[in-house]
């Protein structure tokens, strides 16, 4: 059940990333930042904005797709014609600063995030929950479905779909080419800090909670297939699982490696996912 | 590089000992050279084949290890330790190496950084072979025939030929055909492969020369603290070394020795100033404007100011 | 002789090529064309190891080539240029052609590391195979220049020199005229009868038909991936099948 919750979880970070790196091509190592810049958020909003624990949550997204924006328009946009290693470093770099930049402002000890629900578990036929979890799993799923109408239904969506099919082409109907990409890099870094404020109060929050979500997100994308959404979140909940039953099996301490095994299986034997159906054409 | 500037340099390496003003100072000057020969080995990788690998934490930790416990376990002599280490490092340069050739760009990215992982994971909780968080402490200081290597003077000399062989080593293989090779596959794999260069001899010989290169730095890493733990695996050495590199100039020989040197001393005099947060901010909002504004690096960037001359 | 015998390729549910078959004869001047989509550029990929064939075979002096890399059929002396430039772009005209001549070195890692004498004079030897390959081609006011740099004709001389550099015995030229001047096509043209002059096979792929016709021997046509006529130029320009392939295809060629 845990692994359910979890799994939610990743495959909301999945989703971010498959967006940003499947479809934009950005090696995003900072989007565990994001993850993290959601839980601190939350963590800011509760406590000096005194705002209830729903509405920190949103105020938690709202500051992921913002610093999104911010992002690819002020980096990722005058860099779009180099090479993809130049926007992996500059990411590094994003990476770096963000993470010492939430170590100077609230310290390395790591920060209880308050919320509403008791703790006694919920019990549902044969599983027992805490609440928190069950709130968790709910709203990751809602965000997961929302984002699959999204990317399907809208005409945002639709948008994005055709500026990274073919980009010239759709500039040519009149798509602001410039401001998918920011709008997708928002979107992907703003479902990275839902994640982050919903895992934030079911552990804790310290500034390098990031690293191994950042990882984690790739496991799942590359799982997954790159730019695809039902992959990703299959992936993600996959990772999810797996994780649970590898601590419950093997040992806690290699919980983590799931995700690393995963990534050197996958590239080693089927790089395009486990979910890819088509043969790209080279 | 005139060689009048070469050996005005090589003349102050030499002598740095005499007219360093502290041991302090000479501390700096050795954790620089490690890092020099770290950041050459990188650069080789990054820098020549274009292939970037951020696992090099990995193979330096391997060396440190390999060192650590040979000397420490079985009692071996430093250096065959240190040969056992290159070899070993160089030889998970060789598994990456192979593993690149299915992958490129950020899968391979991804793969090293997992490889990294799984090390540093096995590191921490393999504790029969490691000794865990712990760390190995003790690890002996080399010995030269009848002298320990034990002083900071002796271990300065002793890293300067590091450096030195490794200087040597990566400017004979740039300037030479397999260079050539290495840069081929960098700026236009198929029309590399197409005039004949082997992609998977030159991707795997680059791995593997790198890695080993690392092992080296993270033997002399292991002998000079005298202690190993699963520290020598945290990702900022690998983003250190990747800053010095991409700082320095990627491509180039002296760019990652400049960038060596400034990164050691650097942290090390705002250390008095500030505290390691601001640092580490610092050197992520560096990063970036130096992608931005310098992406070939700082001796490249330098050189060609300078080579501005009047056209023939 | 090349000789390509029934090679096929698909791409998922698509036929690129099927039955294809021609031999290339030593020391002539080959051509393949054919209206676009046609398979020439694929039967490229396919015969020097970018590609692997559903079916078929190739083979060059009665060795196969097909099931090899790249790098090992440009071993056995065949080497192609691509149909889009391509080149080492930050590397100088002389550093392109240098890294051309890689198959002509001999120095291994152990050799490079040891710095040995030889590998001096080799350097030495190979510095002016570049020289006189970069003044073959007729770009030696040029040869600090970065390559990126240089005007897509120019550009295109490189790539040629590149090839040149690493010694063919075939050459596989894709479409060597494309995006160029009347002039630079003489240019190119000029160099292409040069080159058959040192006794290099050469294959080549073009749509235009004046260069064609005026430098080849033998003509392929290719059509909806099979070879549809196979002869002189003269016997091809009047060849009813090739005229209707042309006229039904959506546009012809200058």
């Amino acid at each position: 059940m845990n692994g359910l919750v979890l799994g939610g979880t990743y495959a909301l970070l999945g989703i971010g990333l498959t967006l940003i790196f499947g479809l934009m091509n950005v090696v995003n190592f900072a989007h565990g930042e994001f993850y993290t810049l959601g839980a601190y958020a939350a963590f800011a909003a509760l406590g000096w904005a005194g705002v209830d624990f729903f509405m920190a949550v949103l105020a938690a997204i709202a500051a992921g797709a913002a610093l999104g924006w911010l992002c690819e328009v002020t980096l990722l946009r005058p860099l779009r014609n180099e090479s993809i290693d130049t926007t992996m470093l500059v990411m590094i770099g994003v990476w770096i600063a963000m993470q010492n930049a939430e170590l100077l402002v609230w310290g390395g000890v790591a920060k209880s995030i308050p919320h509403p629900f008791p703790t006694a578990p919920l019990v549902l036929g044969p599983v027992a929950i805490a609440p928190l979890r069950l709130f968790v799993l709910l709203i990751a799923v809602g965000l997961i479905a929302a984002s699959w109408l999204l990317i399907q239904k809208t005409k945002l969506g639709r948008a994005m779909r055709a500026t990274f099919q073919d980009r010239d082409t759709a500039a040519l109907m009149g798509v602001g080419i410039g401001r998918i990409h920011a709008a997708t890099f928002a979107f992907g870094s703003a479902l990275a800090a839902a994640a982050g404020a919903l895992l934030g109060p079911v552990f804790l929050a310290y500034p390098s909670m990031g690293d191994l979500a950042s990882l984690k997100a790739f496991s799942v994308v590359i799982l997954g297939g790159l730019g695809n959404l039902p992959g990703a979140t299959l992936g993600g909940l996959l990772l999810g699982i797996s994780e649970e039953l590898g601590a419950g099996y093997i040992s806690s301490g290699y919980r983590d490696a799931v995700g690393f095994v995963i990534i050197i299986l996958v590239l080693l034997f089927r790089p395009a996912g486990l979910f890819a159906r088509q043969e790209r054409i080279a | 590089m005139t060689r009048v500037g070469g050996g005005f340099l090589a003349l102050i390496a030499l002598t740095l000992p005499l007219w360093l003003p502290s041991a302090y100072h000479l501390h700096v000057a050795i954790m620089a050279g490690i890092f020099g020969v770290l950041a050459l080995s990188l650069n080789l990788l990054l820098g020549y084949t274009g292939q970037l690998s951020l696992g090099h934490a990995a193979f330096f930790g391997i060396g440190a290890y390999t060192s650590a416990l040979l000397t420490l376990k079985l009692e071996w002599s430093f250096w065959p330790a240190l040969a056992a280490a290159v070899a070993l490092a160089g030889a998970a340069g060789w598994f990456i190496g192979r593993l690149s050739l299915k992958l490129r760009g950020a899968y391979f990215v991804l793969v090293t950084i997992s490889f990294a992982g799984v090390i540093s994971l096995v590191s921490v909780n393999w504790i029969e072979l490691t000794n865990g968080p712990l760390g190995l402490p003790g690890v002996p200081a080399p010995e030269l025939g009848p002298w320990s290597l034990r002083t900071k003077t002796a271990y300065y000399y002793l890293v300067l030929a590091a450096v030195a062989l490794s200087y040597v080593v990566s400017r004979r293989l740039v300037d030479s055909r397999i260079g050539r090779a290495f840069v081929a596959l960098r700026e236009n794999e198929a029309l590399a492969e197409s005039i004949g260069v082997d992609v998977t001899h030159y991707l795997v010989l680059a791995a593997v020369v790198s890695a080993a290169m690392a092992g080296l730095g993270g033997s002399l890493y292991a002998h000079y603290t005298r202690f190993v733990s699963p520290e020598v695996f945290l990702f900022s050495y690998t983003v250190t070394m990747v800053i010095m590199v991409v700082a320095g100039g990627k491509g180039t020989l002296a760019g990652p020795l400049v960038g060596a040197v400034l990164f050691t001393a650097l942290p090390e005099a705002l250390r008095a100033a500030t505290s390691w947060q601001w640092q580490m901010l610092a050197y992520g909002v560096l990063l970036v404007l130096l992608v931005v504004f310098m992406p070939r690096g700082i001796v490249p960037h330098i050189s060609a100011s300078f080579s501005r001359t009047p056209r023939q | 002789m090349l000789a390509v015998r029934n090679l096929a390729v698909r791409f998922g549910g698509v036929t690129a090529l099927e039955g294809v078959s021609f031999d290339v004869r030593p020391g002539s001047i080959t051509s393949v064309i054919g209206p676009n989509g046609a398979g020439k550029t694929t039967a490229f990929n396919a015969i020097t190891g970018y590609l692997r064939p559903a079916g078929g075979r190739v083979t060059y002096e009665d060795v196969a080539l097909t099931g090899l890399r790249p790098s090992a059929i440009a071993r056995r002396g065949i080497v192609r240029t691509f149909q889009r430039t391509s080149v080492f772009p930050s590397l100088s005209v002389e550093d392109n052609v240098l890294t051309g001549l890689h198959l002509r070195g001999t120095a291994g890692f152990l050799a490079v590391l040891a710095g040995r004498q030889r590998l001096v004079s080799e350097e030495r030897s190979l510095a002016a195979d570049a020289a006189a390959i970069i003044e073959f081609v007729g770009l030696a006011h040029r040869r600090r220049e970065t390559a990126s740099g240089l005007p897509y004709g120019e550009q295109r001389l490189v790539e040629l020199a590149v090839a040149l550099a690493a010694r063919p015995r075939v050459l596989l030229l894709d479409e060597p005229g494309a995006g160029m001047t009347g002039a630079e096509k003489t240019v190119v043209s000029g160099l292409i009868r040069k080159v058959r002059e040192q006794n290099v096979t050469i294959l080549l792929v073009e749509h235009d038909m004046r260069m064609v016709m005026g430098i080849s021997d033998t003509v392929i046509v290719l059509n909806g991936g099979r070879v549809i006529a196979e002869g002189a130029p003269a016997e091809i320009q009047a060849h009813p099948d090739v005229i209707r392939a042309y006229l039904g295809a959506s546009h012809g060629s200058a």
